[in-house]
């Protein structure tokens, strides 16, 4: 491989490592607090894809205003997702939230099928997505590099709220310790609502970036990015922040060059990622970065 | 006393179950022959899918995964070699397939290989995934679905890629689906009664006082796994051989959120629940077909809207996950001890004596 | 019952051979073993959790038969010395004996298999089955049928099976559960849930047995049966036992020995009179008002 292609799929890596670090931390955040791995996830990531398009085209919107607006529509659409479906059965017994994750994951898809039609369509790209860079001899397109840019912008923001607000202390707090937190007045519901709230923002903007590297939409397409990225989050060590960003990092740079030495083989990318989580299964269950998850006795 | 009565209802019911197949099998139009083997293919999957979701308490996505284990197996060994030729055009098969099938009354032959392929490929997946605490197996079990949609595609002369494999003999009739369907439910309800089906109840009702009881909880998930992907291969390969034609996209996550369906309304837990919704999804999925077809309401044709039973079908698992979750059995079975009970003069009290 | 008058000798087997037809020839047997040689051995164990020392340097020995009280304000690490005895932790620094033979860091199961039974703080029943079934889940171990003889109800399993629902049956009669048997778990009332546990872990045979808070919740007269109960059983299948409890009537009562511990430290161990005027125990126990 030249060093011009070594540099081209790096940043090829990075950018689709930090979607996916977008979307596992949405995971690893929900799965800390409930232990709940939630489905749905996944196509909200689709659905803030669709709601760019829509506010595009429907709006005229600039495409930052735009980005903006999927965000904070997400944030609702997770919301509300937790309220209608999640809170009732946050008493019953796990399975029965499981079921009802993959049950709202199929509704998403199926609705979007339904509502919005199963052909894809093709996505507006802002024209610094598309414009080619010249880094150091290598052509660079302009998504490989803003992508992780915005990402890291993301992140910052990210670790800001939930390591200097009130509202990111009583996420912790809540992932330590539900009933402690509860019994110390904090209103755990709510907290819960907040942290699907971001989680579903940093998934739509994903989505939205994902449709910029890959400019086109279709209902069923956060289900594969969905479950990478929760292998992404698994392989970082569920649970945390930092890991599902490393994760998530790692996957994309793992996908994107067996692509890069393999392309004959490149059918198998999604095996490749499955064959590093069974390895990771069986050597380190933790994770990178993962604490035992503790039952308490 | 009991015990023997139970037994010559058993058999009494078992001799019109085979006298209803004789009959159908000659007699049923072939539109409801062809919908009541699907019933006894889903009766299969989701009596064994429910062993490791419903009984042993731990969230498996695979059956689909395991099923299409089953059915590829199943076309390897049963097509006879002029048809593989045929099919595979592109590029040769692999041997030994190419050398040689299976002839017809070998059948069952088939049907145990991919219920032990499918087992094999349960054991790769189970074994790194059961050792952990946690929901690891639900993101393993996804994870291999898809990996088995991507091999299925790619390794075109194992599988044929996306093209599939054609005009595989139809061997299932309702004897095979049927005799299937009721051996997994003797079976399964046999197991799930068992000193080994109480350990599974005791994992899912809490897996830490479980061990404490001495129970291997390892082992004794991978042995609900494993069997649960036998019976899903078993399943596979009757449907394999019922619909003549497989490719990928039949093995999609779809099937396995069909039968999860069918295992919660049935009611976690309840084996013959299970077996009892199977056939009522069945016959369901043809009713709903409506939804799809073009309508004519009043003056107005409505258009037919592709996805709308999916949507109908994920509202409706949401909706009994929160409102009804016992489903339509609980975790209790349908039994003769059960019927029995209900009869007039033979009524007694259940209730503890406080 | 006649437990607290019951002397202090731990090398006089607890209970006199019973029969042969007895369906608990597990514990009984245990009392042939040489008295000096302790049950259970801690030695210098302790256990952290991230940065936190949850236990720390802990030594506690139990001889066959004794009653021992593990006692102290909460949070003082004695769940999770309970924790590592069974297998649940693995403790990280120090070693674990059971009846001369190591057991540091194996599964539960198979701590559970050696002779040692437990019951949990916060009952941990399996409440969607019946009071029969839990019993019968401990059986489970014991089980020399195959699983093809269970899969076809061949008559291998057929009649191991009824003999093991009779054992069952046996046990719930003795504990005076037998009314209930085809109650579910969690329909019993409070006390005799914590009943129902014990019972499950009797199942098991163990020689040791680990009472983790038995009477947490129960009003005193609760607790008086519980007491004459945990005499009973002790007597009836010549258990070791190690009970951790607040209940200071209770602990003072039937205990032979106390060992308290303190943020996962020993500081005190010996007979309730000793303990009962122990400053050290006095000042742990003042420091924490909510302790009644």
């Amino acid at each position: 491989m030249s060093f011009q292609t070594f540099v081209q799929q790096f940043f090829n890596g990075v950018s689709l490592g930090s979607l996916y670090a977008l979307i596992a931390i949405g995971y690893t955040m929900v799965y800390g607090i409930l232990r709940l791995i939630n489905f749905a996830h996944g196509d909200v990531f689709m659905v803030g894809a669709y709601l760019f398009f829509y506010l595009v085209a429907l709006f005229h919107l600039p495409w930052y205003l735009a980005l903006a607006g999927a965000m904070l529509l997400a944030a609702g659409v997770g919301m509300l997702i937790d309220r209608a479906a999640y809170r009732p059965v946050r008493e019953a017994p796990r399975i029965s939230a499981l079921i009802t994750a993959v049950g709202v994951a199929f509704l998403l898809e199926n609705g979007a099928i339904v509502a919005l039609g199963a052909r894809p369509k093709a996505f507006p790209r802002p024209a610094v997505m598309t414009q080619v860079y010249q880094i150091s001899g290598a052509n660079v397109l302009g998504v490989s590099f803003w992508v992780p840019v915005l990402a890291l912008v993301l992140l910052a923001l990210l670790l800001l709220l939930v390591y200097r607000t009130k509202v990111g202390m009583a996420m912790r707090a809540v992932a330590t310790d539900m009933e402690a937190t509860r019994l110390m007045g904090v209103d755990v519901d709510r907290v819960i609502s907040y942290t699907f709230a971001v989680g579903s923002a940093l998934a739509a903007a994903g989505g939205i970036m994902w449709a910029f590297k890959y400019p086109q939409i279709q209902p069923l397409m956060g289900v594969y990015p969905g479950w990478k990225a929760f292998t992404a989050a698994v392989v970082g060590g569920i649970g945390s922040i930092a890991g599902a960003t490393l994760g998530g990092f790692l996957i994309g740079m793992v996908e994107i060059l067996f692509v890069a030495f393999f392309p004959m083989h490149s059918g198998y990318r999604d095996a490749v990622i499955f064959a590093l989580l069974i390895l990771f299964l069986l050597v380190r269950p933790t994770g990178i970065l993962g604490a035992p998850l503790k039952e308490k006795v | 006393m009991r015990g023997r009565l139970e037994t010559f209802l058993t058999l009494a019911v078992l001799g019109l179950f085979a006298l209803f197949i004789a009959w159908a099998e000659g007699n049923l139009n072939p539109y409801y022959q062809r919908i009541l083997n699907t019933a006894f293919v889903y009766v299969v999957a989701a009596v064994g899918y429910n062993l490791v979701n419903g009984i042993a308490g731990q969230f498996s996505l695979g059956p689909n995964a395991f099923m299409a284990l089953g059915g590829y197996t199943a076309a390897l060994l049963m097509l006879p070699l002029t048809q593989k030729q045929m099919v595979w055009f592109l590029q040769p098969l692999v041997w030994p397939f190419n050398a040689f099938s299976l002839p017809g009354h070998l059948f069952i032959v088939a049907l145990l290989a991919a219920g032990l392929v499918a087992a094999l490929g349960g054991l790769l997946v189970g074994y790194p995934s059961l050792r952990l605490r946690g929901d690891y197996l639900a993101i393993a079990t996804f994870g291999f679905g898809e990996i088995i949609f991507v091999l299925a595609n790619n390794l075109i002369p194992l599988t044929n890629g996306s093209l599939g494999i054609k005009a595989i003999p139809e061997y299932t009739n309702l004897w095979w689906s049927g005799g299937a369907a009721v051996a997994t439910l003797l079976l399964v309800r046999n197991l799930a009664s068992s000193s080994f089906g109480r350990a599974m109840r005791a994992i899912r009702e809490d897996e830490v006082a479980a061990e404490a009881m001495g129970i291997n909880i390892f082992r004794t998930k991978l042995l609900a796994f494993i069997l649960s992907a036998f019976l899903g291969g078993i399943a596979g390969a009757l449907l394999a051989t019922l619909i003549t034609t497989i490719s990928p996209t039949l093995f999609t996550f779809t099937m396995t959120f069909n039968l999860l369906i069918i295992i919660v309304l049935g009611g976690l837990g309840s084996v013959t629940g299970s077996a009892v919704t199977a056939l009522i999804f069945a016959f369901l999925q043809e009713g709903l077909r409506f939804l799809e077809a073009p309508t004519r309401i009043g003056p107005w044709l409505v258009p037919g809207i592709p996805g709308m039973r999916m949507v109908v079908f994920s509202l409706l698992l949401v909706f009994l996950m929160i409102f009804y979750r016992r489903g339509l059995f609980g975790r209790s079975e349908l039994s003769w001890d059960l019927l029995l009970r209900r009869l007039p003069g033979r009524r007694q009290s259940r209730a503890p004596h406080l | 019952m006649h437990l607290t008058s019951k002397p202090r000798h731990s090398s006089e087997p607890a209970v006199p051979v019973a029969a042969s037809t007895d369906p608990w020839p597990g514990p009984l047997q245990a009392s042939a073993e040489a008295p000096a040689q302790p049950l259970l051995k801690l030695e210098g164990v302790s256990m952290t959790f991230g940065g936190l020392r949850a236990v720390n340097d802990v030594s506690l020995s139990l001889r066959q038969g004794e009653l021992v009280g593990l006692i102290g304000p909460n949070g003082a690490g004695k769940t999770t010395v309970f924790n590592m005895i069974t297998g649940h932790y693995k403790p990280t620094r120090g070693r674990i004996w059971f009846a001369g033979q190591e057991i540091t860091g194996l599964a539960p199961n198979r701590i559970t298999a050696l002779g040692i039974a437990r019951t949990f703080q916060n009952i941990r029943l399996f409440k969607g089955m019946t009071v029969l079934e839990n019993v019968l889940v401990a059986h489970h171990v014991r089980l020399q049928a195959s699983l093809w003889s269970a899969l076809f109800r061949l008559p291998a399993y057929t009649r191991e099976e009824e003999a093991m629902r009779q054992q069952a049956m046996e046990l719930l009669r003795e504990v005076g559960l037998e009314g209930f048997a085809d109650a579910e778990a969690s329909s019993l009332p409070y006390g005799l849930q914590r009943r129902l546990e014990i019972a499950r872990a009797l199942a098991t045979r163990p020689r040791l047995l680990l009472l983790d808070e038995p009477a947490a919740g129960m009003n005193p007269e609760e607790t008086r049966d519980l007491t004459a109960f945990i005499g009973r059983i002790r007597e009836r299948f010549g258990l070791t036992i190690l009970l951790i409890e607040h209940d200071m009537k209770l602990v003072m009562g039937i205990c032979e020995r106390i060992h308290v511990l303190d943020h996962g430290v020993t500081i005190a161990e010996g007979s309730p009179e000793a303990i009962r005027t122990h400053p050290r125990v006095i000042e742990a126990y003042l420091g924490e008002d909510e302790e009644a």
